[in-house]
């Protein structure tokens, strides 16, 4: 048992078993706390399938040997572009939905290009300079937010009559159109978001079987030895770029679902910090720099949103005061320090 | 080596300081635009090079070094706005709460600056991604000193710095008791303009210290483990207890750097004001022309008075040029942001070619 146990840790890493150990305590303590477990659950159901496609968008650059997409702002802007088309352009319902898809996925794949020729120059030093990559282009669009000509009511500033707002409200356009697709709901206080999960179970199928594939497979090859891909006649340089436009893509697609479920399309500074969490939960849910997988996204995400959850109301009540945002910050760039720190185990 | 022709040596010059040109060229486009009078913007760079040189300083002696640009120069900012806390509770004023500060700082900045390089050394070739991460964690822990602990297990009787719950440290102090008190310790006045000489009187003797750094043998030894990590470890120095020296220095000298900006600014914005030191402090070194790997004293200084320059007419500019002065704030943020992303870009560019270069060569002929 205890060799087992031993192993266990082993395995999934002292943070892992901490944080995981962390949650469960959360949802034990909850009850007593008076914090309702059901309601709770079904909050980090909807964040889990808020989240989940953002987080899914880590994969393929992990896999490529690309490392931690701190560029994903790039990919969220696309989906900004996409969902605030689609509201210019009246569509409502599923048709605005698939509108914004419509729009963002050939945005993002273009954007991802550039982005991927650009990594392909910064071999080795792909995360830090993806980080200002999102940046810039975060701070870029914050001009062209004021400056394009949409003319939507709903959505550009009152008073001046040109710029959009900071947030849109996406309701009466395609506010929980996944989400109310087949949901569930029990009591008043619990819901399951079912259309949303289909959705996101859906996405990571297609990745999974993606990674199978021909293409699939080269693009791990990439990444777990360039060199011996290079010489099994894989084009290194074009793999890599394909991992940068999923990525991309994923990341737009992921923005578009978060918005209908969170309700409100954020522009400005909003997509500038949206990397950090995802890369967190990834890390949490056990991939490293170097590999990933569907578990892990699914792991992952679902610890890391639950704290996010759980960590306000149940500490608030706790202890009298609000330590989320702190516990917040600690928690997932420890994860992200931790895994950039690991020694890089290989094996023979 | 065959000589160079003026002609190429002309084009390299260009070659290399692009980025410094590009913005010498922006700000003669955005000085005229912005309206400002020139009287106005000497004050403004005379203040703000007191400001900032000592923060874009402390990024040296990393580079050298080899550990690329520090991000994890926050954690030293932290450091000395503890000390400035402190020091603005037990109400010591001027100079002598500067010094005092200071002096609370240093070993909170040497034990962050220990476990920065010591955790920098497990992430080697990663350096900058990983010293940045660590920049948000501490921010973290930080907060959670500055927000729960302060009051409750580290006393703090002025009223004035602490929430109305009873502890935590409230979002602005006011540091008017400290206020230019370095700045103006010497007070010199030429016509209309404001001469912070005790500042410039600090810098300079912190340059000083830079260029005697680098001929000790310290200093020598950073710049081979800068040159190949794996030669100087053959070579017999003590590779990563140098490293963590090198943090160690500018954590601490952030540190100081944080205070002087901060007795400039005159109030402390508890929980973002070193946020943003970073970044600007980097921003400013790579517009001056330095690389990741080589900076230099005059690219601290050029770089300080560009970016400000950029930063001061930006908004103006962009109100006359667009009607708003929102699209010239959004475009200095741009510009600290992009010019970051393609320095480091071309950096690593250039690095990556250089290898593809040193490969070939061993190639031999086809």
């Amino acid at each position: 048992m205890n060799e087992k146990l031993k192993g266990f840790i082993e395995e999934a890493g002292w943070p892992r078993v901490i944080i995981g150990l962390f949650l469960l305590s959360l949802f034990v303590a909850a009850p007593f706390v008076q914090v309702r477990v059901d309601a709770s659950i079904s909050d980090t159901l909807v964040r889990f399938g808020m989240n989940g496609i953002l987080v899914l968008a880590m994969v393929p650059m992990i896999q490529s040997g690309c490392g931690l997409n701190f560029g994903l702002p790039l990919g969220i802007i696309a989906g900004l572009l996409g969902a605030v088309t689609s509201i210019q352009l009246a569509f409502t319902g599923m048709l605005g939905f698939l509108t914004a898809l419509a729009i963002a996925i050939p945005l993002a794949a273009l954007f991802g290009t550039a982005y991927g020729l650009l990594l392909n120059r910064v071999k080795g030093d792909e995360m830090m300079i993806a980080t200002y990559v999102g940046f810039s282009s975060v701070a870029f669009m914050c001009m062209m937010w004021l400056l394009l000509p949409y003319t939507s009511p709903t959505m550009i500033w009152g008073y001046g009559g040109s710029g959009l707002r900071t947030t849109i409200s996406v309701e009466g356009y395609w506010l929980h159109i996944l989400s109310d697709f087949l949901s569930v709901q029990v009591g008043e206080y619990f819901y399951i978001p079912t259309g949303m999960f289909i959705f996101f179970g859906f996405m990571c199928f297609l990745m999974w079987a993606f990674l199978h594939t021909k293409t699939g497979t080269a693009m791990t090859a990439v990444g777990s030895n360039p060199e011996f891909a290079r010489a099994s006649g894989i084009d290194v340089n074009r793999m890599r770029v394909v991992s940068v436009v999923l990525s991309t893509v994923l990341a737009s697609i992921g923005i578009i679902v978060y918005q209908q479920s969170f309700g409100f399309v954020q522009l400005y500074m909003g997509p500038f910090y949206m990397a950090f969490p995802a890369v967190a939960a990834i890390l949490l849910g056990g991939a490293s720099v170097h590999k990933a997988s569907m578990v892990n996204v699914v792991i992952g995400t679902f610890l890391f949103q639950g704290i996010l959850t759980m960590t306000p109301s149940v500490i608030n009540s706790l202890l009298q005061t609000d330590m989320s945002e702190v516990i917040r910050i600690v928690v997932s760039n420890g994860m992200i320090l931790y895994a950039l720190t690991r020694k890089v185990q290989v094996k023979r | 080596m065959k000589a160079y022709t003026t002609k190429e040596k002309i084009q390299h010059l260009l070659i290399s300081n692009a980025v410094p040109i590009i913005f010498i060229l922006m700000s003669a486009i955005a000085i005229p635009l912005s309206g400002f009078s020139p009287t106005y913007l000497v004050q403004e760079m005379l203040i703000r090079l007191a400001r900032n040189s000592f923060l874009v300083l402390s990024l040296i002696i990393p580079i050298l070094a080899g550990m690329g640009l520090n991000f994890g120069m926050v954690l030293g900012a932290m450091a000395g706005q503890v000390g400035l806390i402190l020091v603005s509770d037990w109400a010591v004023v001027g100079i002598r709460g500067l010094l005092l500060a200071a002096m609370i700082a240093t070993p909170i900045a040497i034990a962050l600056g220990y476990v920065c390089g010591a955790v920098l050394n497990r992430a080697k070739g990663r350096e900058m991604v990983t010293s940045y991460i660590l920049g948000f964690f501490v921010n973290g822990l930080y907060q959670l000193a500055v927000l729960y602990a302060f009051g409750k297990v580290i006393p703090i009787s002025n009223s004035e710095l602490v929430l109305s719950r009873g502890f935590g440290i409230r979002n602005a102090i006011n540091l008017a008791g400290m206020r230019h008190a370095l700045d103006y310790l010497v007070p010199l006045k030429i016509g209309n303009l404001n001469v912070p000489v005790g500042t410039y009187l600090t810098i300079g003797l912190f340059c000083l210290f830079i260029v005697w750094f680098r001929r000790t043998k310290l200093g020598q030894d950073m710049r081979a483990i800068g040159q190949d990590m794996h030669v100087a470890g053959a070579a017999g120095i003590p590779v990563e207890k140098t490293r963590i020296i090198a943090i160690i220095i500018s954590t601490v000298l952030a540190c100081y750097g944080q205070i002087i900006f901060l007795q400039n600014i005159g109030t402390l914005n508890t929980y973002n004001s070193h946020d943003q030191a970073g970044m600007f402090a980097i921003a400013a070194l790579l517009i001056g022309g330095a690389t990741v790997s080589k900076a230099t004293i005059p690219n601290v200084f050029l770089g300080v008075i560009l970016f400000h320059m950029m930063f001061v007419v930006s908004p103006m500019a962009g109100k006359q040029l667009m009607g708003q002065a929102q699209i010239g704030e959004y475009f200095r943020v741009f510009i600290s942001y992009g010019i970051i992303a393609i320095s480091l870009a071309l950096h690593a560019w250039k690095r990556q070619k250089d290898r593809e270069r040193a490969r070939r060569s061993l190639r031999g002929e086809a």
